[in-house]
């Protein structure tokens, strides 16, 4: 196996903590066992190393480019997305009803994560199009299931998603793309940023999901409709073959990423590109949060992945790099040591274990929620638990991509010099990573997410569960863990007071005040969050013994001891209301 | 068309093997285990047989019960059922050769496709051994294959080369690594797996005694490799090779 896939570490993320095998009691995922589990975690990682990570750094040094006419790919892509496919990977997630494979959200996360760590750029192609899929799946008509679904499930048709336009990026409010209605279907013109998979030759035709604005439509996020928009429009032998009217503009050249062709869409140019209505219209923005909030799930798991792919990578490094000797040693003709075992070798790979296993737990806990609601009958139960896991979105977005990007940063460090050059992967990872913290909506935006939106909906319903959740945590914390659960439990009591305090401004109306210092809030309930999964994997090791279960209780015990306390001062400030970031103004800078 | 292939369940050869201190074998704690290469290379060949030719694929294999893990990979892949000759003794060639003959005077395939050679042990001996107890031709380390009229012709991978050998079925054939691109094991196919039949018996069923007529002394890692040194000239160089080294 590569150095950048751990096997040990999915298996004990899917079946000792995350416990995959006790949703198999349910109808739903019946036809699951531990054995086609491991056989597909097994396909999976064999494609991951044969066919994407073997054409990781080729594509990152070859990014696409346009001629003008046609985008160019390396061809290595293609035959990754076709093994991809072949495998029947792309419609694992999907139900039976659909055409695919109904596995757990929590297996087909784990391995989405295992493309994501090896090829991030080339996983993107499938992962867009399976957040695609899925969101025709729950939005769009039976006709436009059947002649979409099905060839997105197979890798013949690639999805996209457009959101933003030149002016409009984190305001969607205040996207122009019109819609004007022609007969049956609709006729877009305007312009597109940002297209991942916007334009290429991987595919017989590419699915844009297009946010526009019908000529009725109220001001604002409530006047955007979702359009699917074909690249290629059916002739009169029901074959994808006409063009549609959506163009390249031009290509955008990126620090990372670099295998994900990505650019600016012109539809309209000439009469209207041809796009069919999803659902009602001017509730085209919920429909697209539908891709959004998987995607962002999907983004903290690539962080996630991107971040252990290179703690993984330092530390093989680590260990068989030879240079200095122990501190008590003063003999300079005894043998140099691995670096592994100088002590700020060790932290900083103890800061990577720590950040990055917290962070793939917390994607597989979400992932585990979204399975919980799909087994569970009860209507109370499904509510509060999409409740939950729309609270923990913004956190498993903006906390795994700030960390994991730190994670990174420390790869290079241990690697020194050698990480620097780009004749190792860690810059490339860090690069690559260093997208997460922006797309999607931005870590900032992911902090008004959570402390304006996600914290007060439903009366604070989802603090009180989560406050809930980490108190079950430490109640059933064996005799050696009992510090940290108390440390965990007090911790989220001041959390939970600071939340209210904070609150307090947006009773009074002062939302300014409130949201003043958002992303600090972020940092402190991520952290909060990750210590108490950290303190639920180091008791999913309770009574068992081997170097890789002391290594979870040592990344445990970094988290308690390091990281954790960092959140009594974030809450100080919190609490104190301060208006620093409010009150400067622009002329002061 | 019956075609029989065989898969063996071996230590993943990309993790670092250690051996136990006293020298009997290897550490098998926390070691991964998966298909024999050379095997999937027969596996791939037999369900594509089965496609040109329409019939069944049988795979066969010898060793532990965990080894029904390597068994349904082959059906994953596309094979039709499992037979696993169970037992945890330590077999050598000779054993394994023995009881695959008895499942072949069972089973009665057409052609038998196995692996050159494990990669764990390296012996390359079992397809070998299986042709002699049969009787049958064999053609090892085949890098093509075309079957018609009962008969096979085989491309070989041979020193300095390749040859052609066109052997009558029932016959033996061991898969080189050009033979063809095996297929990865589909999330459908892993399903469908689930389902297919997979007998299990054990040596004494088949009336074959498996104990070990190659007794393995010791194991033990080659000596490690001695750090290089430059040489500032071709003098030194010769001088170094004849005096030190005392290659020449």
């Amino acid at each position: 196996m590569s150095n950048f896939i751990r096997r040990r570490e999915l298996d004990f993320l899917l079946y000792e903590f995350a416990e995959i095998q006790t949703l198999f009691e349910h109808d739903r995922y019946a036809h699951m066992d531990r054995e086609n589990v491991d056989a597909i975690l097994t396909t999976a990682v064999r494609i991951a190393e044969d066919k994407f990570l073997s054409h990781a750094e080729k594509l990152d040094n070859n990014e696409p480019t346009w001629d003008g006419e046609t985008v160019h790919i390396i061809p290595e892509v293609k035959e990754a997305l076709d093994a991809f496919c072949e495998a029947g990977l792309m419609m694992g997630p999907i139900d039976f009803d659909h055409g695919g494979m109904q596995l757990p959200h929590t297996l087909s996360q784990a391995y989405m994560g295992v493309f994501h760590g090896t090829n991030a750029s080339t996983a993107a192609y499938p992962l867009l199009t399976i957040a695609a899929s899925n969101l025709i799946i729950a939005h769009g008509s039976d006709a436009q299931k059947s002649t979409w679904v099905e060839p997105m499930l197979d890798g013949r048709f690639l999805g996209t998603m457009c959101l933003s336009e030149p002016q409009a990026g984190s305001s969607l409010a205040d996207i122009t793309t019109k819609a004007e209605p022609d007969g049956d279907v609709y006729r877009l013109s305007g312009s597109k940023m940002w297209i991942s998979g916007g334009e290429h030759e991987l595919s017989d035709n590419i699915v844009h999901l297009v946010l526009a604005k019908l000529p009725d439509a109220p001001a604002g996020v409530k006047g955007i409709s979702l359009f699917i928009v074909p690249r290629y429009l059916q002739d009169d032998d029901g074959r994808f073959t006409k063009p549609n009217d959506v163009t390249l503009a031009g290509l955008n050249h990126k620090m990372g990423y670099r295998g994900t062709v990505n650019c600016v869409l012109n539809f309209g140019d000439v009469d209207g590109a041809v796009g069919y209505l999803v659902g009602e219209p001017h509730q085209g923005l919920k429909y697209m949060f539908h891709m959004m909030n998987e995607a962002r799930i999907g983004v903290g798991l690539c962080a996630a992945a991107l971040g252990h792919a290179g703690f993984l990578y330092s530390l093989n490094y680590a260990t068989e790099r030879k240079q200095g000797r122990a501190a008590t040693n003063r003999d300079p003709a005894s043998e140099p040591v691995a670096i592994i075992e100088h002590t700020d070798v060790k932290r900083m790979l103890l800061a990577q274990k720590a950040y990055t296993e917290g962070a793939l737990s917390l994607a597989l806990y979400a992932a585990r929620i979204l399975d919980e609601i799909e087994v569970t009958d009860d209507e109370q139960v499904k509510k509060d638990k999409l409740n939950f896991l729309d609270f923990l979105t913004p956190i498993v977005k903006a906390w795994s991509s700030e960390y994991c990007v730190t994670a990174n940063r420390h790869a290079i460090q241990i690697l020194g010099g050698y990480g620097y050059t780009r004749e190792y992967p860690v810059e490339r990872l860090y690069r690559t990573n260093r997208l997460n913290p922006i797309h999607e909506g931005t870590n900032g935006i992911q902090s008004l997410d959570l402390l304006g939106r996600k914290v007060v909906m439903n009366d604070g319903q989802a603090v009180r569960t989560l406050m809930g959740e980490i108190q079950a945590t430490c109640d059933a914390a064996p005799e050696d863990l009992k510090a940290f659960a108390e440390q965990l439990a007090s911790t989220s009591q001041a959390w939970a007071a600071t939340t209210m305090t904070v609150c307090g401004a947006a009773m009074q109306g002062k939302i300014d005040v409130f949201l003043a210092n958002s992303w600090e809030y972020l940092e402190a309930t991520g952290h909060l969050v990750i210590a108490w999964l950290w303190l639920k994997q180091a008791m999913a090791c309770d009574g068992k013994h081997s170097a890789y279960y002391e290594g979870k209780r040592a990344a445990c015990r970094y988290f308690f001891k390091h990281e954790l306390p960092k959140v009594g001062p974030k809450l100080e400030l919190l609490s104190s209301m301060d208006d620093t970031c409010l009150t400067v103004e622009p002329t002061q800078f | 068309m019956k075609i029989l292939t065989t898969v063996k369940r071996v230590t993943d050869p990309d993790m670092k093997v250690k051996i136990k201190p006293d020298g009997t074998g290897i550490v098998t704690d926390g070691v991964e285990y998966k298909m024999n290469s050379f095997d999937e290379y027969g596996v791939e060949e037999a369900i594509v047989l089965k496609q040109n030719h329409g019939g069944e694929v049988v795979v066969v294999s010898v060793g532990p019960s965990a080894s029904t893990k390597e068994i349904r990979t082959a059906l994953a892949m596309g094979a039709d059922r499992g037979i696993l000759v169970e037992t945890d003794a330590e077999l050598d060639s000779d054993a394994v050769a023995r009881v695959l003959a008895e499942v072949v005077k069972k089973e009665q395939p057409d052609i038998i496709v196995m692996g050159k050679q494990a990669v764990d042990s390296d012996r390359n001996q079992a397809g070998q051994m299986l042709a002699a107890y049969l009787g049958y031709p064999q053609a090892t380390f085949a890098y093509s294959l075309e079957v018609a009229d009962g008969w096979a012709t085989v491309g070989r991978e041979v020193d300095g080369g390749t040859s052609t050998k066109r052997i009558k079925l029932p016959g033996i054939v061991t898969a080189d690594l050009r033979l063809n691109e095996p297929r990865y094991a589909s999330l459908p196919g892993i399903m469908k797996a689930k389902r297919k039949p997979l007998e299990t018996m054990t040596p004494d069923d088949l009336g074959v005694d498996v104990t070990s007529k190659v007794r393995v002394i010791k194991y033990e890692a080659p000596e490690e490799r001695q750090a290089g040194r430059i040489v500032e000239t071709v003098d030194e160089l010769i001088e170094v090779l004849r005096n030190e080294a005392k290659a020449i």
